[in-house]
């Protein structure tokens, strides 16, 4: 119970990580290399706001999500659009959407060293619960619940809204989305605006329970991408599935075997996916 | 911003992509504006990697633009470099710093703010006494992003670029201990701070220029054993260990060291476990040693792992009558995230709050840096630096060998008390086990300082 408890808990986690950039790149086929520090500076603003002025990190969530959203809208906007517009094809837009985004990954570390170059670590929510016959952190279930909610809420979006609907389209296919009068460009935005949004509520929630610096997004954006390429680009549920195998399997192998080898498993299954369904589990196999 | 506009108008300017570099550099020029000296450096290195990366990504057909954007961008930054620089000849001192990469957190609370501190107290002292007149110091700092290639090349740089008259000593023991033969090259004397090895008398040798100040492997370890030994000898602890440590070099090597350690003063492992670097969820550690049932329980842990552990221990009432964990048990952000429930925590370090020298110290830092400093190396870092004073005014003149020498011959007065190098370059006195006692890290086990309070069991978490 406690391993699957915990890999729950852990996978909630991941699955929050990884969302944001699912939608990022699935839709908006932007490969968001800055997705890691967007992550740090939703926790860099919780733990800023709760240490100067003692504000629940609950409560800068919001704020956080919707300076997540407008931030990201305008960078799509001003920075992503003249490239996706100009790209001959997926491949060209991806290099330079790399390259784009990892320039910005640099001036996000340095922003971020200027605010706060030591540790961001704060106590929130540090009691103990007890669930099921086994202890667990009240601010590792608050983000669990959270991840809940917002995987939830991107599903329902997704899949029962006519603007949901619009957004797999593109995920889809941008060409053929744009021939059946969606606003592709619109759609993109929007979608780039939501993953970041969702990138950021995250980083408030991981940072209840984490204690990160300003260099430390490169290993969030990796962890993400992993899950995101496990899950199938373009699926969300994929991404919170592929989360939820990699938290259990972590959590599993930390108790039953070692905790020296949870980054091992990870990789091995990341391997595996690799090897037998490389279009990841609910991802469409390219044309 | 100025050249932003130019190009935003230039009609064959079709690379958009360009647009957000520019921006960027804009931005590092507005941040710059901001920074203090010795950041400064460190923004132009980025400067230059983004101007490379423009280069790179852009297939320029007007050649005459890369030029003019090139010259335009030399210009601005050589501007920034003339009205940075300080009065009169100063002394250089060179330091490379991981302002960015995994140990960024740990060197911007044990070494950056000393810096800052020493730089402002012997400049408003009017400098250095060299040659029969005062001068000034000035720092340039370089970022390797804690990369040994990167610190090796801005070591080099350092040297052959900037000719800085003196360095510093890098953060973590691996930089020490990688970049030690190009710090012996250029003969530099390297006061090595933030480093514990057991390898010092070998490396010493081969390296005559550097110096060792915050004890070794064994030193450590040996504190934790006669640390839980004490508390034994009290009759108030059993003798169950459970040991854990982060799979890294510091944490393996240390784990290595304190397993034989622990048998011979006759306690027993009874849970010996490592997890990687960044391991996101402690929780089935915490929970397999507490189910061991263990009297003690020590962490050779790394910062955020450290953070980790105790909020878990907290969380499963992890009840043990010694807990120790290893690296940033003495930040005061450990003390300040945890309050009162780390009452009785062991961990790396400690230091005796009580000499006047020490409280002269702490307060100064607080008050030019505005930061609490660290309950360990800080201050050993703060005495590198005044050792590297005393003897470069000892010489009299600006001659790394000479100064070397002295270093080596010489006792010198500094905050953490009197240091004294032997035949080996060692300054074999250190605290290295500290213990929180109502929100000071007081050191409870120490090699040849001899002022150590003896340490209490820990009673719960709360």
């Amino acid at each position: 119970m406690d391993i699957v408890i915990s890999g729950l808990l852990l996978g909630g986690s991941y699955a929050l990580i990884a969302m944001g950039l699912n939608l990022q790149y699935g839709v908006a086929r932007i490969m968001n290399l800055a997705n890691g520090e967007l992550l740090v500076l939703g926790a860099l603003a919780a733990f800023w706001v709760f240490t100067t002025t003692g504000m629940s990190p609950l409560v800068t969530l919001f704020a956080v999500a919707i300076v997540g959203f407008a931030g990201s809208w305008a960078v799509y906007r001003i920075f992503l659009a003249p490239l996706v517009r100009r790209s001959a094809n997926q491949g060209q837009l991806e290099v330079d959407s790399i390259l784009a985004t990892f320039g910005m990954s640099f001036f996000l570390v340095g922003v971020m060293v200027s605010i706060h170059s030591e540790y961001f670590t704060y106590s929130f929510l540090a009691s103990p619960v007890a669930l099921l016959g086994t202890t667990v952190a009240l601010n590792r279930l608050v983000a669990f619940c959270f991840a809940v909610l917002i995987g939830g809420g991107l599903y329902l979006w997704l899949n029962r809204t006519r603007a949901g609907l619009a957004v797999r389209a593109v995920a889809v296919s941008p060409e053929a989305a744009g021939l059946v009068g969606i606003n592709v460009d619109r759609v993109s935005a929007l979608a780039f605006a939501v993953g970041g949004m969702v990138t950021g509520v995250a980083g408030v929630l991981v940072s209840t329970f984490i204690t990160l610096d300003a260099s430390v997004g490169v290993i969030f954006t990796m962890k993400a991408l992993i899950i995101v390429i496990m899950g199938g680009v373009g699926d969300i549920r994929g991404s919170i599935i592929a989360a939820l195998i990699l938290g259990m399997v972590e959590s599993a192998v930390a108790t039953l075997i070692d905790p020296g080898l949870t980054l091992a498993s990870a990789y091995m299954i990341f391997l595996l996916i690799l090897l037998f369904r490389p279009q990841g589990l609910f991802g469409r196999r390219a044309a | 911003m100025i050249f932003v506009s130019i190009f935003s108008r230039s009609p064959s300017f079709r690379s958009t992509q360009l647009c957000i570099h520019i921006f960027e550099i804009a931005a590092f020029f507005w941040l710059i504006k901001d920074f203090s000296c010795q950041y400064r450096i460190i923004m132009d290195t980025k400067l230059e990697i983004m101007i490379e990366m423009l280069i790179s990504l852009t297939n320029w057909e007007d050649q005459m633009k890369r030029r003019n954007f090139l010259a335009l961008a030399g210009l601005l930054t050589a501007g920034l470099l003339s009205t940075s620089a300080l009065a009169a000849d100063p002394i250089k001192f060179g330091v490379v710093s991981h302002l960015t990469g995994p140990l960024a957190g740990g060197e911007a609370v044990t070494h950056i703010p000393n810096i800052e501190l020493w730089v402002q107290q012997v400049n408003e002292r009017g400098g250095l006494s060299v040659g029969g007149e005062k001068r000034p110091v000035e720092i340039v700092t370089y970022d390797d992003k804690t990369n040994p290639a990167e610190h090796i090349k801005a070591v080099q740089r350092l040297a052959i670029q900037d000719k800085v008259d003196f360095m510093l000593s890098p953060y973590g023991t691996g930089f020490n201990l990688a970049a030690a033969p190009i710090y012996a090259k250029y003969n530099y004397p390297l006061i090595a701070v933030s480093s514990i090895t057991d390898e010092i008398e070998e490396l010493t040798e081969r390296f005559p220029n550097m110096f060792f100040t915050l004890g070794s492997t064994s030193g450590f370890v040996d504190g934790v054993v006669s640390t839980l030994t004490k508390l034994r000898e009290q009759g108030v602890l059993g003798n169950k260990v459970a040991m854990v440590n982060v799979a890294d070099a510091f944490g393996i090597e240390l784990a290595d060291t304190a397993r034989p350690k622990f048998v011979e003063a006759g306690f027993e492992i009874v849970y010996d476990k490592s997890y990687p670097l960044g391991t996101p969820d402690l929780s089935p550690v915490v929970k397999g040693a507490k189910a061991a049932s263990p009297d003690a329980f020590v962490a050779w842990s790394y910062p955020p792992d450290t953070f980790a552990l105790a909020e878990q221990a907290i969380i499963e009432d992890l009840d043990v009558g010694a807990y120790y964990s290893a690296v940033a048990t003495a930040f005061p952000a450990f003390s300040k995230k945890f309050g009162g429930k780390i009452e009785g925590v062991l961990g790396a370090g400690g230091i005796n709050p009580d000499t006047p020298a020490m409280q002269e110290y702490r307060n100064a830092h607080e008050e030019v840096t505005g930061k609490i400093p660290d309950y360990w190396a800080s201050a050993t870092y703060y005495a590198q630096l005044q050792i590297l004073e005393q003897a470069i005014e000892g010489v009299g003149e600006i001659d790394q060998a000479a100064v070397i020498d002295y270093i080596k011959a010489n006792e010198f007065d500094t905050v953490i008390g009197p240091v004294k190098f032997d035949q080996h370059n060692n300054s074999d006195r250190y605290w290295s086990v500290g213990q929180w006692r109502d929100g000071q890290f007081r050191a409870v086990a120490d090699t040849g300082m001899g002022d150590s309070a003896d340490p209490v069991a820990k009673k719960g978490w709360n």
